[in-house]
C-alpha cells in the first residue's frame, strides 16, 4: 500500500477503511444503528421481565437463591444408583436424579445405536422380506409421538401378573408388574477391584494395539493383538479376583410375602422408558445409517467386488468406514435427542432429574431455581455429547490434500 | 468358462444336450433372487414369514375375532365385566364407541360438536391447499390469515348465533391441531429472521441469534413447557394474566423457531454465492435481495427437511400432557380414568395412535414425493 503503483490485488491489507460518515446511506453506520436498536429492545424486554419477577417474588414472599439445596428433601425415590434416604438433602436427591437420567441415556444410546444400525442394514438388504419389514418398522415408529409410545409400553408392562403369579421364563428370572427380577451375586470390594482391573486392562490393550500398529507400519508385518487382549482384559481381572479369595455368593430372587427379595430389579418405569426411547430413536438412526451407506459411491462396491471380497466384508471394511463420515453428524443430534427425550420419564413416573426437580420446585415453591437446574443439567450433557462427537468426527474425517 | 464349453461342443458334436438356462424373469425367478438367493437368505425369509404370519394372526384375533364392540349399560354405568373376562385375548372396542367423542373433542359442549369437527376439516383443508405447488406464492398468506380467523371464531363462538365456549372447555384433536398449526405459523417468520440474523455480518445481532438457537436446542421441550406453566406468571406485571394454552403456545413457538431456523440456515448456506453477488451487483438493498432473490430459492431447497421438522412438531405437541393441557393424547389418557373403563389403555392408545399415524404418514409420504420431484435433475 505504500507505493501508489503497486497492484492493490497483491496487497494483503484489503481495501482501505473509509471514514465513518454521519449519513443514512453509509452501510456501516446503518449496521451500528440497527444493532444498537435491536440490543436496546432486547435489553428493555429483559429488564422489564426481570423487574416484574423481582417484584412478584417479593409480593408472594418466595425465597430466592440455592439455600434449599442443603435442606432435608423428604421425598422418596424408588430407584437410585447411590445410597439415598428421604432424610437426605435436596442436593443428594437431585444428584440421584441426574444419575438416573444418565443411566437411561447412556444405556439407551448404546442400545439404540446397535438396533438402529441393524435395522438400517436390514432396510438395504437384498432380501425383499427383510427390507420391507424394516421399512414398515421405521415408518410406523417415526410417525407416532414418543410420549404415546411410552404410555403404551408402560400400560403393557402394567398388565403383567402380580408378583405371586410372576412369569418365570428362565430359572431365577421373574417377570411381574413390579418389574423384572434378575439373579446377581453379592457385591464385595473384590468385585469392584476386578472391575477396575478390567478397565485398566482395556486401556492397556488399546495402548498395545496402537504400539503393534506402529510396528506394522514400520515393517509391514501384521501382528496378532488377541493374545495380549485376552491376557489383559480376561486374565488380569481374574487374577485380582482370585487374589482376594474368589468370593462368589449367588443372590437369587425369591418370593417372600407379597414381593420378591434379593437379586437386582429392573423397574417397569425404567424398562418402559428404555424400550420406548431405544425403539423410537433406532427408527431415526436406521434412516441415517441407510442414507450414509447409500451415500458411498457405487464404484466402491464394484471395486471391492472386483477384488473378490464378500458382501459382508465389503460392508465392514470398505463401505461402513466411509459411510461413518456421513453418519456421525446426524447421529450426534440423535444422541442429543435421546438424552433430551429421556425427560419424558416424568410422564410415566421414572424419577429422572426433571421429575425430581419438578417435585423440588413444588415443595419449595422456588420455580426459577428448579427450572434453572433442569436446564443447566441438560445444557451440560448436550455440550459434553457434542464436544465428544465433534472430536470423534474430526478424528475419522477424511484427510484431504 | 464359455470358451471352454464352446470348444468342447465343437470337438464332440454329440455332447449331451444342456438343460435350459435358469429363468431370470417371472415370479419364480423374482422369488429366487429376492428371497432365496442363499442359505442364509432362505432361513431369514422363512423366519420372517413365520413371525409375520403369527403376528398378523395374533393381531386379527385380538382386534377383530375376539374383540367386543359394545357393552350393555345399566343406568349410566357401562357393564365392562365381559371385557375384563377376555383377559387381554381380545380388544374392547366398546371403550372407543363410548368415549370417541370425548377423546376427539374433550369437554366441548356436546350439542356444539359440529364446530370443532368443522375446525378439524378446515385445518385439513388448509394443509392440503398449502401442500399444492400451484399455491406456493404470496397467495398463501391471506389464505392462512382468513382460515385461522374463521377457526378462532368457530371455536370461541359468541357471534352469529353461536354460543360462547370458554377456552377451558376446548380439548382433543382441535387443541393438537391448534398448537401445531399456530405454533408453526408464528415460528416460521421468527425462524427466517433468526436464520438471517445468524448469517448477518453484524456481530451483536449474530450473537443474539446464536445464543437463542443454541440455548433452546440444548434443553428439552419439557423444561420450556414447565417454564411456561410455572415461570411465565412470575415474569408478568401483577394483575396481567395469560391463559395456560397461550403460554404453552408461546413455549412451543419459541422451541419450533430455533429448530426451523437451523433448517432455513442450511438452505441459505446451500445457495451458491453467485446469487448473493449478482443481487448486490444489481444494486438491490438488503431486504430486496433477501425477499426477491435469496429466500424464494433457499426455502424451496429445504422444503423436504422443513416438512420433516413439521412432523416432529406435530408429534411434540403431545408433550403438553405433562403440564395438563387437554390435547388429543391427554383426552385419551383421561378417558380411561373412569373406574368402569380402567385397564383399557391399550385400545385407547391404539385409537389415538392411529389418528397421529394418519397425519404423520400423509406428511411423510408427501415429503418423500416432493423430494423425488425436486431432485429429478440429480437422478441418473
Amino acid at each position: 500500500m505504500s507505493s501508489s503503483t503497486a497492484d492493490p490485488r497483491l496487497s494483503k491489507a484489503g481495501p482501505p477503511r473509509r471514514p465513518l460518515r454521519l449519513s443514512w446511506s453509509d452501510e456501516r453506520l446503518r449496521g451500528i444503528v440497527w444493532q444498537v436498536l435491536v440490543v436496546g429492545i432486547v435489553g428493555v424486554i429483559v429488564y422489564w421481565l426481570w423487574s416484574n419477577t423481582v417484584h412478584n417474588l417479593e409480593v408472594r414472599r418466595i425465597a430466592t437463591g440455592f439455600g434449599f439445596l442443603g435442606r432435608e428433601a423428604g421425598l422418596p425415590i424408588g430407584e437410585s444408583l447411590i445410597d439415598y434416604d428421604p432424610t437426605d438433602t435436596y442436593r443428594r436427591a437431585l444428584t440421584v436424579g441426574v444419575l438416573n437420567t444418565l443411566k437411561v441415556a447412556v444405556v439407551g444410546v448404546v442400545l439404540a445405536t446397535i438396533l438402529g444400525t441393524l435395522v438400517g442394514i436390514a432396510r438395504l438388504s437384498r432380501n425383499w422380506m427383510l427390507s420391507k419389514m424394516a421399512g414398515f418398522y421405521i415408518e410406523v415408529i417415526r410417525d407416532l409421538p414418543l410420549l404415546l409410545q411410552l404410555l403404551f409400553w408402560y400400560t403393557i408392562l402394567q398388565t403383567l401378573p402380580v408378583p405371586r403369579q410372576a412369569l418365570n421364563p428362565v430359572g431365577g428370572v421373574f417377570l411381574s408388574n413390579r418389574g423384572m427380577k434378575l439373579p446377581f451375586i453379592e457385591w464385595l470390594p473384590a468385585h469392584s477391584l476386578a472391575l477396575l482391573a478390567l478397565v485398566a486392562g482395556s486401556v492397556l490393550t488399546l495402548l498395545v494395539g496402537r504400539a503393534l500398529r506402529a510396528r506394522q507400519y514400520a515393517d509391514g508385518q501384521p501382528r496378532k493383538l488377541w493374545p495380549a487382549a485376552l491376557g489383559l482384559m480376561g486374565g488380569l481381572p481374574l487374577l485380582v479376583w482370585l487374589a482376594h479369595g474368589a468370593p462368589f455368593t449367588p443372590d437369587i430372587p425369591a418370593l417372600r410375602g407379597f414381593n420378591f427379595q434379593g437379586g437386582i430389579t429392573i423397574t417397569p418405569e425404567y424398562a418402559a422408558l428404555l424400550i420406548g426411547l431405544v425403539t423410537y430413536t433406532a427408527g431415526f438412526i436406521a434412516e441415517i445409517v441407510r442414507a450414509g451407506i447409500q451415500a458411498v459411491n457405487q464404484g466402491q462396491w464394484e471395486a471391492a467386488q472386483a477384488l473378490g471380497m464378500r458382501r459382508g466384508d465389503i460392508l465392514k471394511r470398505i463401505v461402513l468406514p466411509q459411510a461413518l463420515r456421513v453418519i456421525i453428524p446426524p447421529m450426534t443430534s440423535q444422541y442429543l435427542n435421546l438424552t433430551k427425550n429421556s425427560s419424558l420419564a416424568v410422564a410415566i413416573g421414572y424419577q429422572d432429574i426433571v421429575s425430581i426437580a419438578n417435585t423440588t420446585l413444588n415443595q419449595t415453591g422456588q420455580a426459577i431455581e428448579g427450572i434453572a437446574i433442569i436446564m443447566l443439567v441438560y445444557l451440560t450433557i448436550s455440550l459434553s455429547i457434542s464436544l465428544f462427537m465433534n472430536w470423534y468426527n474430526s478424528r475419522i474425517a477424511l484427510v484431504e490434500r | 468358462m464359455s470358451d471352454v464349453t464352446l470348444n468342447a461342443a465343437t470337438a464332440n458334436p454329440e455332447a449331451a444336450p444342456r438343460t435350459a438356462p435358469v429363468a431370470t424373469t417371472g415370479a419364480l425367478a423374482w422369488a429366487r433372487t429376492n428371497l432365496f438367493s442363499s442359505w442364509l437368505n432362505t432361513a431369514l425369509t422363512l423366519v420372517m414369514a413365520y413371525l409375520l404370519v403369527r403376528w398378523t394372526i395374533g393381531f386379527i384375533d385380538w382386534a377383530f375375532i375376539n374383540a367386543i364392540w359394545s357393552v350393555p349399560m345399566q343406568g349410566n354405568v357401562p357393564q365392562t365385566q365381559v371385557c375384563r373376562d377376555l383377559e387381554g385375548s381380545g380388544a374392547c372396542w366398546a371403550v372407543i364407541g363410548e368415549k370417541h367423542r370425548f377423546i376427539l373433542f374433550g369437554t366441548y359442549p356436546y350439542e356444539e360438536h359440529w364446530r370443532p369437527l368443522l375446525v378439524c376439516a378446515l385445518f385439513i383443508g388448509l394443509y392440503v391447499v398449502s401442500a399444492m405447488r400451484r399455491f406456493w406464492s404470496w397467495v398463501l398468506i391471506p389464505i392462512w390469515i382468513v382460515t385461522l380467523t374463521v377457526i378462532g371464531v368457530l371455536m370461541w363462538g359468541g357471534i352469529l348465533g353461536m354460543t360462547y365456549v370458554p377456552q377451558e372447555r376446548w380439548g382433543g384433536l382441535p387443541i393438537t391441531l391448534i398448537l401445531s398449526t399456530f405454533g408453526l405459523a408464528f415460528a416460521f417468520p421468527l425462524a427466517i429472521l433468526v436464520a438471517l440474523g445468524r448469517r448477518s455480518n453484524l456481530p451483536a445481532i449474530k450473537t443474539l441469534c446464536v445464543l437463542y438457537v443454541e440455548l433452546i436446542r440444548g434443553v428439552p421441550l419439557i423444561s420450556l413447557l414447565f417454564m411456561a406453566s410455572v415461570m411465565f406468571p412470575l415474569f408478568l406485571p401483577e394483575g396481567m394474566n395469560i391463559d395456560k394454552l397461550l403460554r404453552a403456545q408461546i413455549a412451543i413457538t419459541l422451541f419450533a423457531g430455533a429448530y426451523l431456523a437451523e433448517v432455513v440456515r442450511a438452505g441459505l448456506q446451500t445457495l451458491p454465492r453467485g446469487q448473493y453477488e449478482a443481487a448486490e451487483a444489481l444494486g438491490l438493498s438488503y431486504w430486496q435481495k433477501t425477499g426477491f432473490i435469496i429466500l424464494p430459492q433457499a426455502l424451496r431447497l429445504v422444503i423436504p427437511p422443513l416438512v420433516n421438522t413439521f412432523i416432529g412438531f406435530f408429534k411434540d405437541t403431545s408433550l403438553v400432557l405433562i403440564i395438563g393441557i387437554f390435547d388429543l393424547l391427554t383426552a385419551g389418557k383421561t378417558a380411561i380414568v373412569e373406574p368402569a373403563w380402567q385397564g383399557f389403555g391399550i385400545e385407547v392408545y391404539v385409537f389415538v395412535g392411529a389418528i397421529y399415524l394418519v397425519f404423520c404418514f400423509a406428511m411423510s409420504k408427501y415429503s418423500q414425493g416432493l423430494e423425488r420431484d425436486l431432485n429429478q435433475h440429480r437422478r441418473r
